[in-house]
């Protein structure tokens, strides 16, 4: 039997895991788990510039592999500073494993230098956290932490490992079993078959039906089966802001996203509908807009591996726990069987008229069909949008930031496969969007990944710049600059008559192609509309380098249609700034 | 309404904070709440009560099936079940108060363990309504200190909260 020092148990169990990186930096107490990992680890070390962007880059290579992200940090600042980006997977469900250094296990509670209660600061933030007592538990609570992270509804796991657990002259036997005892933990592995059955009738039965898929048809792997069912069936589909991608944006079903800044007709399809079938969603309050008048008429199915998801804001009329992929095949054999050739089911003269005002809706105002945004001497923020996507043939993994640019990226960019837009939609995490794509181009170094981004988010990780030209990674980074926190001032202008409380810069802004150059990357400016698809162009052609691209758009520009709030319904909604539906 | 929530969590430093924490979290009240170890030694038993409306009890429930450390709970609310809530309470007792006391406590059927010559301390078990119940009676005497142990409780009948 081997034996090995708590830094070394940490190291192996990295590999055993087969993780594929560790991003993180160094302090005081997690030098014995860098020396080790320097001495013998096969997993590459990314050394970023501010932990937060350790946790976003795990983040973004978590979203778009679907592989827990790894993240290691010291004790005391080192830990505080990855809260953000714990507290980002959390609220989207990302598995992550956090590993953070501790002080001295004599010294804890006595405020000794970097200490910092992290279980105790992160409980609120985490699928479960483990504070290591003995170093012969190490290898038993690795294997825990990333079997929770990455099973059920995955989250973030942070491990806290005081120093002198590490320390290289203590020695124990390692040994590392695939297999986990949890007598607490367990996730439901597939669906209740009469729930099913009652979902297959409910749906069949429908008039007005609506499928809402959100991020957990992503996490689960659901997206062929959603896309099978909803082809089926043909019934009409829409995303969440974390859905996006999970059914094919450019299918003709598709009605896009739905919510606060959802399509139109996405938004009055789920208000008029008689059969609302949620699968892997939240009801979250960007989607529902006041709950009391949600979609009046409509039975809810809804389908998700965390019950506490289920009739959390909306009553389900048919709750059904389980994981995406099993419950929905259990629910298209039902279907199958349910819809023969002469059940008559679904009732296609209904569906037809349902598609039919579908598509008036669609027509009327749909953001492809009948443009919703106005033209000016500036570059209109979704023209630059609409170049990237030409740019990359719709292909590219688009992470943003958070603010107009991100609600412009999710309308606009049309999504056809999962995992490619990576965004912080739950927690709204300025500063995610560059190094979650650094994490990405980690993972996938031959695919274009694109950072959308505003002045105003990217200066809150700016700093990564310079980890991008210590490991290289090409991203390009689409800076939509308005020269305002451009959703705060569409907010004020809105609702309080213009007044910029802090949300301009005074000119204070950098010249953002000569950062990037002195990071060693390549920066450009675009301000005519006429250079913007060559500039996106000669962007993607430069493979292996870093672009800042920073184009000056229209700073009037706001996203519609917004939910008309407070008190409004699904299908209240402002399509412009003097239209209202 | 008010329920007693009663769960099986496993007895390691932090399981009690996670569930005490969801509540704030989660903006839910405890009422009261008792915690201790089993004749399993990895095992803590905890009871709490609060109080809310089934949506929002159904939802506090999940939230904490949902807690690794929370192995098994039950609404004890939902069957017959036993509650006992124990008070330790210090009165004065002096004069004719102390002969009052006395035979309050008896009515109660409490007991009197400790004795001072101007004090009594009664020890009394029962619902949380009675042990109310008893700090209204004391109302001639001077209460000088009331100790509770916050409910404990258990299903009637076979049904048991075990692994």
């Amino acid at each position: 039997m081997e034996l090995l020092s708590g830094g070394e148990m940490i190291a192996r169990a990295l590999e055993d895991e087969g993780v594929e990186y560790i991003f993180g930096y160094p302090g005081g107490a997690v030098l014995h788990i860098y020396d080790a990992l320097f001495k013998d680890c096969k997993v590459p070390h990314v050394l970023v510039r501010h932990e937060q962007a350790a946790t976003h880059a795990a983040d973004g290579y978590a979203r778009a592999t679907g592989k827990p992200g790894v993240v290691l940090v010291t004790s005391g600042p080192g830990a505080t500073n990855a809260i953000t980006g714990i507290a980002t997977a959390y609220m989207d469900s990302i598995p992550m494993v956090v590993l953070s250094g501790q002080v001295q296990s004599h010294l804890i509670g006595e405020d000794a230098f970097q200490e910092t209660d992290m279980i105790g600061i992160s409980r609120p933030i985490v699928k479960h956290s483990f504070m290591v007592k003995r170093t012969e538990d190490l290898p038993m609570i690795m294997r825990k932490a990333f079997h929770i992270a990455s099973s059920g509804r995955p989250g973030p796991v942070v491990i806290d490992i005081p120093k002198d657990l590490t320390r290289p002259d203590e020695k124990y036997e390692y040994r590392y079993s695939k297999a986990v005892k949890l007598r607490s933990y367990a996730p439901a592995q597939r669906g209740h078959t009469g729930q099913i059955k009652k979902a297959a009738k409910l749906l069949l039965a429908a008039k007005r039906p609506v499928i809402y898929a959100g991020g957990g048809v992503v996490l689960g792997e659901g997206s062929e089966l959603l896309t099978q069912l909803a082809r089926q069936l043909n019934y009409p589909v829409t995303n969440t802001l974390m859905g996006l991608g999970g059914f094919p944006g450019t299918d003709r079903q598709f009605l896009g996203m739905l919510g606060m800044h959802g399509f139109y007709e996405a938004n009055m399809a789920m208000h008029h509908s008689d059969c609302i079938l949620a699968v892997g969603a939240r009801f979250d309050d960007r989607v529902t807009n006041t709950v009391s008048k949600f979609c009046p008429g409509a039975k809810v199915i809804h389908i998700d591996v965390d019950p506490a998801s289920i009739s959390k804001i909306v009553m389900a009329d048919i709750p059904i726990v389980g994981p995406v992929q099993s419950v929905l095949s259990e629910l298209l054999a039902q279907i199958d069987l349910l819809s023969g050739k002469d059940s008559g089911l679904p009732d296609r003269t209904a569906l037809d008229r349902w598609w039919q005002q579908i598509e008036e809706w669609r027509s009327a105002q749909g953001l492809f069909t009948a443009r919703r945004y106005g033209e000016s001497d500036m570059i209109m923020p979704q023209q630059v949008i609409e170049s990237l996507y030409r740019a990359t043939n719709g292909d590219a993994y688009v992470t943003s930031d958070v603010g107009q640019h991100q609600m412009f990226a999710a309308q606009y960019y049309r999504f056809d496969k999962p995992r490619r837009w990576i965004n912080s939609g739950g927690l709204g995490t300025m500063g995610f969007g560059l190094p979650a794509a650094m994490g990405i181009k980690l993972a996938f170094p031959a695919m274009e990944v694109a950072c959308v981004t505003g002045e105003g988010s990217i200066q809150m990780n700016i700093q990564e710049l310079s980890t991008c030209t210590q490991y290289n990674l090409g991203v390009k980074i689409i800076n939509l600059r308005n020269n305002y926190l451009g959703m705060v001032k569409q907010w004020q202008d809105m609702q309080y008559e213009g007044r910029y409380a802090m949300s301009t810069y005074e000119d204070s802004l950098p010249d953002f192609v000569k950062l990037a150059e002195a990071y060693g990357h390549v920066g450009m400016q675009v301000k005519k509309l006429a250079d913007l698809d060559a500039a996106m162009q000669e962007a993607f052609a430069l493979k292996d380098r870093l672009v800042f691209l920073d184009i000056n758009v229209d700073p009037m520009e706001h996203v519609y249609p917004m939910h008309i709030a407070p008190n409004g319904s699904m299908k209240d909604m402002w399509l412009s700034k003097n239209e209202r539906t | 309404m008010r329920r007693i929530i009663s769960m099986l969590m496993e007895n390691e430093p932090g399981a009690l904070s996670r569930v005490v924490g969801l509540f704030s979290q989660r903006g839910y009240n405890i009422e009261t709440l008792n915690v201790a170890p089993t004749d399993d030694p990895t095992l803590s038993r905890l009871t709490l009560t609060t109080v809310g409306s089934d949506l929002r009890i159904e939802q506090l429930t999940k939230q904490l099936n949902k807690l690794v450390d929370v192995v098994k709970l039950v609404d004890l609310t939902d069957g017959a079940h036993i509650e006992r809530d124990m008070m330790l309470i210090k009165v004065r007792a002096v004069g004719a108060v102390r002969e009052e006391v006395k035979r309050t406590t008896d009515i109660f059927r409490g007991h009197i363990v400790d004795v001072g010559p101007t004090i009594y301390t009664i020890q009394l078990t029962g619902t949380s309504d009675k042990l109310d119940a008893f700090v209204v009676a004391m109302a001639d005497a001077e209460i000088l200190e009331v100790v509770r142990s916050g409910v404990a409780g258990i299903s009637r009948g076979e049904k048991v909260l075990s692994l």
